[in-house]
């Protein structure tokens, strides 16, 4: 079912951010412009084969609208193949190697990424297949190591730097700011720095105040750069590889808690918009918009709003920059009430700039004000019981359902 | 974990031995050595034999060619050694710490005097008279385009500017012993190296008034130069940031297997940000064909270099990165061509970094916002422009030899003098870039919130025409 009212959205509207989404989708080879037609377009959960393959696969018929296996799950296998099933993190090593496998340009940089495999084993065996120049281990330095990649991105290579920690890249923020966002806009566009930068960020068990931060918060900022959010198997998948793929620098956020999801994704080759969100479970009452690991607190507080006789619309977001304003546009004219569930603290977040967002362009339609529901603006505490109260709760969102639906 | 190894001076199975033991004692990955053997052990002796009291007190990888078992043992001579990372670690009784400083600097290569007279028994690389000729020519043009852009931000005609004067040498003879296919990533003290490479006057004008044929699409002050078909890339602003960068270049370089170097260039202020000592690091580990120039100035805008390092300058820190480094006189454009083109060879061939300090002065002031007698006597900047004029050393060189005469020099300046007042007459008069760059190539497709954002700014102005500047097209 959702998979079908995706594919219904993505087909009627022929907006920008079709168009764009064609660029990011066929970045490499920009000569096959025939895929501007919407009939290539991936529309979130629906599985489609893309990429390289369009070319070499032009006599197999296409699959625009794959009928979802399971109602409920947002990832669906296409009728045709049974798919294979996967954690999180082994999702991200496979579109890293499929991309790797597919342009010899892509590498690999960061601390123990090489033969270590990686700090959350996403880059777990690449370095024995691709050799150590293409799995870098580098020193200690991230505001080197970015800049590094930023300097072998203007050259013609595309890496994907990894941060072992978000919060560590706040070393790279010079970097990333000051030459990633912008050198593209000063040179003119004689450069391009099509980087991957990527790593694991979020409130996880215990990991400290020093490695417990949401670096959304900070990037959403710098202009020249994209942000996505990865949640399940399936997206992380289809956003890495889409974020390799696309021309411009873009920072795909982890979740540390979220590398075990287990999932059944596609065996054939599939890639996700990078500017589009994800229609996680469609419904008439309230619209919640959420991303990360916030996504399956919603979903589970929606099991229980369900049960009071509440109909959540639940939307990941995905795309932290720029906002997929048309998805979640059209749910708020449909709702009419807005819920926004993030990790981020309340100051300056994602959800501060969602807000501003939706009440500045769908406020005739808001018949409540728009409630967001953020951590506290705390570092977060080492303690067990009281990091999971810096975390917005599932019954947390209940209440706010209940309180915003009266 | 305890693994017994025979001793053997064969350089291969000394290898093994330190790959074995990096593998026992979990440093390191072992193909990431295996993979970049050289034939040169880590800690090559100095290239020149300068009192240096750290050799004295331990012995250094480059005496100790053998590894035998793991721990400590006695060696022939009775003192106790030990197996170490990186090599044999001898222990000493003694307490002694290594000195701060030498007691002599390191000494700096020159080939020609102060008067331009070649020094005799220098070693360096010849240069034909075309490509002397060329040095000294493109250094005059350096010159004189410095000057006459300068002298434009004084009347107004442009918003700013930053001289290179007084580094002409490291400008251009650095450049003349690259070849185009090394890519430059630099400060913003180098645009005799785009001179060379071709930059014609007229883009240089065009960068610096913005208009529509800058390649840098008006969005950029003026002096950041860029050019990705002349291998140049855009100057950002940020000191230092373009180190790293130029060692992924480097980088990628190395894994296409080409037959050309990345080259950087900073100043004396450069070299205390974090991203140089970072980047020197990461490209000796990396093993990297990068050449690190060094413009030592002496001053960072009012910065004294003795308030921003206490060692003897920046050759001393390549060291202690395991960098093979050399102290040139900047201002000797021979020394500068063959310290440069040696470099360079070594930088690909052996596949390592080099640094290279370059002494010199900044003559002119930092920039247009700067005036920099308040912090320096006049009498200083008057003697380094005459006593130590890089163009009149170098020119003296080329006249000896017959290939430059006073005609050809006056015919030149004032060929160029015209031809700078010429290109800026055109700069100026050429429009600017129409609105739209303002919000193009900040991605590769303007989104959404961009074309609107642009639309709101093109709304505004139809409502306040008299607000807006009238010559930016629309």
């Amino acid at each position: 079912m959702s998979a079908i009212l995706q594919g219904a959205g993505a087909a009627t509207a022929l907006s920008p951010f079709n168009s764009i989404d064609s660029n990011k989708l066929v970045a490499p080879s920009r000569s096959s412009l025939s895929v501007r037609s919407k009939r290539y377009i991936v529309a979130g959960s629906d599985s489609k084969s893309f990429g390289s393959s369009l070319i070499v696969r032009r006599s197999e018929p296409l699959i625009p609208n794959a009928v979802a296996a399971k109602a409920d799950t947002a990832a669906s296998s296409t009728s045709s193949k049974p798919g294979h099933e996967l954690l999180l993190f082994e999702a991200l090593q496979e579109g890293l190697e499929e991309e790797m496998d597919r342009d010899p340009h892509v590498c690999v940089m960061g601390e123990d990424v090489g033969h270590y495999g990686g700090s959350y084993k996403v880059t777990k065996g690449l370095a024995d297949k691709f050799g150590d120049l293409r799995v870098l281990d580098t020193p200690i330095c991230e505001n080197a190591f970015t800049g590094m990649g930023i300097g072998a991105a203007m050259t013609g290579l595309r890496p994907v730097i990894e941060g072992m920690n978000m919060g560590f890249l706040l070393l790279a923020f010079n970097q990333i700011s000051n030459n990633c966002g912008m050198l593209h806009y000063t040179s003119g566009g004689q450069f391009t720095i099509p980087v991957v930068i990527r790593g694991p960020g979020g409130v996880g068990r215990q990991l400290g105040a020093e490695h417990s931060q949401r670096l959304e918060s900070y990037f959403q900022s710098i202009p020249g750069i994209q942000m996505v959010a990865c949640s399940t198997p399936y997206n992380a998948k289809g956003l890495m590889k889409a974020a390799i793929r696309s021309e411009n620098p873009v920072i795909l956020f982890e979740h540390v808690l979220l590398y075990n999801l287990k999932e059944t994704i596609p065996d054939e080759e599939y890639i996700c918009n990078l500017e589009e969100a994800e229609m996680v479970r469609p419904g008439e009452h309230i619209t919640i918009l959420t991303y990360s690991r916030m996504r399956y607190h919603v979903m589970q507080a929606a099991k229980t709003l369900v049960n009071k006789g509440y109909d959540p619309e639940v939307i990941d977001i995905r795309s932290l920059k720029p906002f997929d304003l048309y998805t979640i546009g059209n749910s708020v004219k449909k709702t009419h009430r807005v819920l926004i569930v993030e990790e981020c603290m309340r100051t300056g977040g994602i959800g501060a700039s969602l807000t501003a967002a939706i009440n500045e362009n769908f406020h005739d339609f808001l018949d409540a004000p728009v409630m967001c529901l953020s951590s506290q603006d705390v570092p977060t505490p080492y303690a067990g019981t009281l990091e999971e109260w810096t975390v917005v709760q599932p019954a947390q969102i209940v209440t706010a359902v209940e309180q915003l639906c009266q | 974990m305890a693994l017994h190894l025979r001793s053997s001076s064969s350089l291969k199975s000394t290898f093994l031995n330190i790959l074995s033991l990096r593998q026992n004692l979990g440093f390191g990955s072992r193909s990431h050595v295996t993979r970049h053997i050289r034939q040169n052990l880590p800690h090559d002796p100095p290239l020149r034999g300068s009192q240096n009291p750290i050799r004295g007190f331990c012995n250094t990888m480059a005496e100790q060619e053998t590894l035998s078992s793991f721990g400590q043992h006695e060696d022939a001579s009775n003192h106790q050694v030990m197996d170490f990372p990186g090599g044999k670690v001898a222990f000493t009784p003694e307490i002694r710490f290594i000195s701060e400083s030498d007691k002599q600097r390191v000494p700096c290569y020159r080939v020609l005097d102060d008067n331009g007279q070649l020094i005799t028994n220098s070693q360096f690389v010849q240069v034909s008279e075309e490509v002397a000729v060329k040095i000294y020519s493109d250094m005059v043009t350096l010159q004189i385009m410095d000057n006459i852009f300068y002298e434009a931000q004084r009347q107004g005609r442009l918003s700013f500017y930053a001289t290179a004067i007084g580094e002409e040498a490291i400008n251009i003879a650095s450049a003349a012993a690259l070849t185009p296919q090394d890519v430059i990533f630099p400060q913003y003290r180098e645009p005799g190296v785009l001179l060379w490479r071709g930059f014609t006057l007229q883009e240089f004008a065009n960068q610096c008034f913005g208009n529509k044929s800058d390649y840098g699409k008006g969005r950029q002050m003026p002096v950041h130069y860029g050019s990705n078909k002349l291998n140049y890339f855009t100057v950002s602003a940020t000191i230092a940031t373009q180190l790293p960068n130029a060692v992924g270049a480097a980088y990628s370089l190395k894994m296409d297997r080409k037959d050309a170097c990345a080259v950087t260039y900073f100043g004396d202020g450069g070299t205390s940000e974090g991203d140089f000592h970072a980047a020197l690091n990461f490209a000796a580990v990396m093993e990297a064909p990068v050449l690190f120039i060094c413009r030592n100035n002496g001053w960072a805008i009012s910065t004294p270099t003795s308030d921003q390092f206490r060692s003897d300058g920046v050759v001393v820190k390549g060291r202690a990165y395991g960098i093979r480094s050399i102290r040139v006189d900047g201002n000797d454009a021979l020394a500068m061509y063959s310290a440069v083109h040696t470099a360079r060879e070594m930088a690909i061939r052996e596949q390592r970094p080099i640094l290279i300090e370059a002494l010199t002065y900044r003559v002119g002031h930092h920039s247009t916002s700067d005036d920099s007698t308040r912090y320096r006597s006049a009498d200083e900047i008057e003697w380094w422009n005459k006593a130590r004029n890089p163009l009149s050393r170098f020119r003296t060189w080329i006249e000896s030899n017959g290939w430059w005469s006073d005609e050809a020099e006056s015919d030149l300046r004032s060929r160029i003098k015209k031809e700078m007042l010429e290109v800026l007459r055109v700069a100026e008069k050429t429009e600017k870039p129409n609105l739209k760059n303002m919000f193009s190539d900040v991605y590769d497709v303007p989104p959404s919130n961009l074309r609107e954002q642009e639309l709101l700014v093109r709304q505004t102005i139809n409502s306040h025409p008299q607000d807006y500047p009238s010559d930016v097209p629309l």
